[in-house]
């Protein structure tokens, strides 16, 4: 749960709260941008590579970097693991890979 | 398991077992045992498993698994705490999912839900915040744990809850700190640990200064150190290095994340927020002093102990459990009288045999593959 995963800054969607869409292999989620960016310069987010914890992007990486930590991340069945509890965050009932 | 050829970068891999090897030779061995280096992190443990990388280094270094991972030092009477509140009427109950299954006296909270209770797995807690939002009859309470690399995601989560004014929503705060820690493993004169593998993400938050005790009080190694094996590798070798030459300073292998002073904006939401708990309760280590935090009064309307007036439950381990030695380093998960018998991954004992990132549980997956450890 450490680890962390890479992911794209697609766009910023809500000033106010630091919120951006990410892409994280391919699933898009709303994470929050407030410990890598100011307020002023949110916009310099597109398109960065981020490392995000449990829905908060906690530092900016290079692309070489986010490779290599998917790499890792893959290897140890992190990415899937990441990847459904991004899916099927908050839902009630039993969820699928437990 | 991987081998080295298999690496990213097969050939650096061998070099940097090379150089191991080279500067193993001018480091004094204790008599009695190998040299102990502890990788404080869970995730640094797991990484050190999948990569065999103890198979790849000379019998007289042993990796001993530190108590890095926060699910494997969760209290059983914490677990009591979280299923009380999760089994109240009304209540929505989220967590991380790895804490979902760690077993508490009267059960896990995965069990909790099996018997009625209304339990759901989140990402992330800004997902329980919107949860609160989406259910105002109901009271979502989010379970907080974690280290310095998840207190930032609550503190700002709780930021953003007032800034929304939701006031269905509260947390059961189970954040604990790494340099408490690191300071009562070091007193205790049980542990034998010649050098350590800092922690990488924990220290992307809170820097690299918190540490420098480590090395002008207890004259030892501390390099923080990135995930990939060659990362674990290279800050390996920058221990021994430092072992070798008689010096010990903190060193910081992981530089392309971890900057020298942490995140100045993820301290503000943490110092903002929390504030230091006197003791707290870790499983197998007992209590250790200021090693949590707790809600600063501003933000106590967000605080669930107080809103559902739990008194922290204190239910010791069961006795065959020896998970405190096998988190300090004094006897390793095979030696544990329950290991493999009444403690397995399908029913956990400890929590080290939950969690991905519990040397328990990879020592067990590694077992039953019949590869050496
Ligand atoms: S085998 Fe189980 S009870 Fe023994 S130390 Fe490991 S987790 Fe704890």
């Amino acid at each position: 749960m450490c680890l962390g995963i890479p992911g794209v800054v697609q766009e910023i969607t809500d000033r106010e709260a630091f919120l951006a869409v990410v892409d994280i292999s391919g699933v898009r989620r709303k994470v929050n941008v407030a410990c890598v960016a100011a307020a002023e310069a949110l916009d310099d987010l597109t398109g960065q590579w981020v490392l995000v914890h449990a829905g908060f992007a906690m530092a900016i990486i290079d692309e070489a970097e986010a490779e290599k930590t998917l790499e890792l991340l893959q290897l140890l069945g992190e990415v899937n693991e990441e990847h459904l509890a991004m899916l099927n965050s908050a839902q009630p009932g039993p969820q699928p890979g437990q | 398991m991987k081998y080295a050829d298999e690496f990213r970068d097969p050939e650096k891999a061998r070099a940097l077992i090379d150089a191991i090897g080279l500067t193993l030779k001018r480091v004094t061995i204790p008599d009695d045992r190998p040299l102990h280096i502890m990788e404080v992190c869970g995730g640094h443990t797991h990484s050190i498993f999948r990569y065999g990388l103890q198979r790849m280094v000379p019998d007289t270094i042993e990796f001993v698994h530190g108590p890095g991972c926060p699910v494997c030092v969760l209290p059983m009477g914490r677990v009591d705490d979280c299923v009380t509140i999760a089994e109240t009427d009304g209540v929505i109950f989220t967590t991380f999912g790895d804490a979902m299954r760690v077993p508490g006296s009267k059960g896990s909270l995965l069990q909790a839900r099996a018997g009625g209770a209304d339990v759901r797995m989140v990402y992330s807690p800004l997902d329980a915040l919107t949860l609160a939002e989406k259910n105002p009859d109901s009271e979502v309470v989010f379970f907080a744990l974690g280290f310095e690399t998840t207190m930032p995601s609550t503190a700002l989560t709780v930021l953003e809850a007032k800034r929304r004014g939701v006031s269905n929503f509260s947390m059961i705060c189970q954040h604990i700190t790494i340099i408490p820690t690191l300071k009562a493993l070091l007193d205790d004169p049980q542990a034998q640990i010649d050098g350590f593998i800092g922690p990488g993400h924990v220290s992307m938050v809170i820097g690299n200064r918190g540490y420098d005790f480590i090395p002008t009080e207890h004259n030892k190694p501390f390099v923080v150190a990135g995930f990939e094996p060659l990362d674990l590798l290279q800050s390996l070798l920058m221990v021994l290095t430092q072992l070798a030459e008689g010096r010990a300073t903190v060193e910081n292998q992981y530089a392309r994340i971890v900057p020298e002073d942490g995140n100045a904006e993820a301290m503000r939401a943490i110092a903002e927020v929390y504030e230091e708990r006197e003791h707290c309760d870790w499983r197998g280590l007992g209590n250790i002093e200021a090693s949590g935090v707790r809600f600063r009064k501003e933000y106590h309307r967000y605080d669930a102990e107080l809103k559902f007036g739990l008194v922290q439950a204190q239910v010791p381990d069961p006795a065959i459990c020896q998970c405190g030695d096998v988190v300090r380093g004094i006897i390793k998960p095979t030696q544990c009288a329950a290991y493999g018998r009444q403690c397995t991954p399908q029913t956990p004992l400890g929590a080290l045999m939950v969690s991905s990132e519990g040397a328990c549980a990879a020592y067990h997956q590694f077992d039953a593959a019949g590869i050496d450890h």
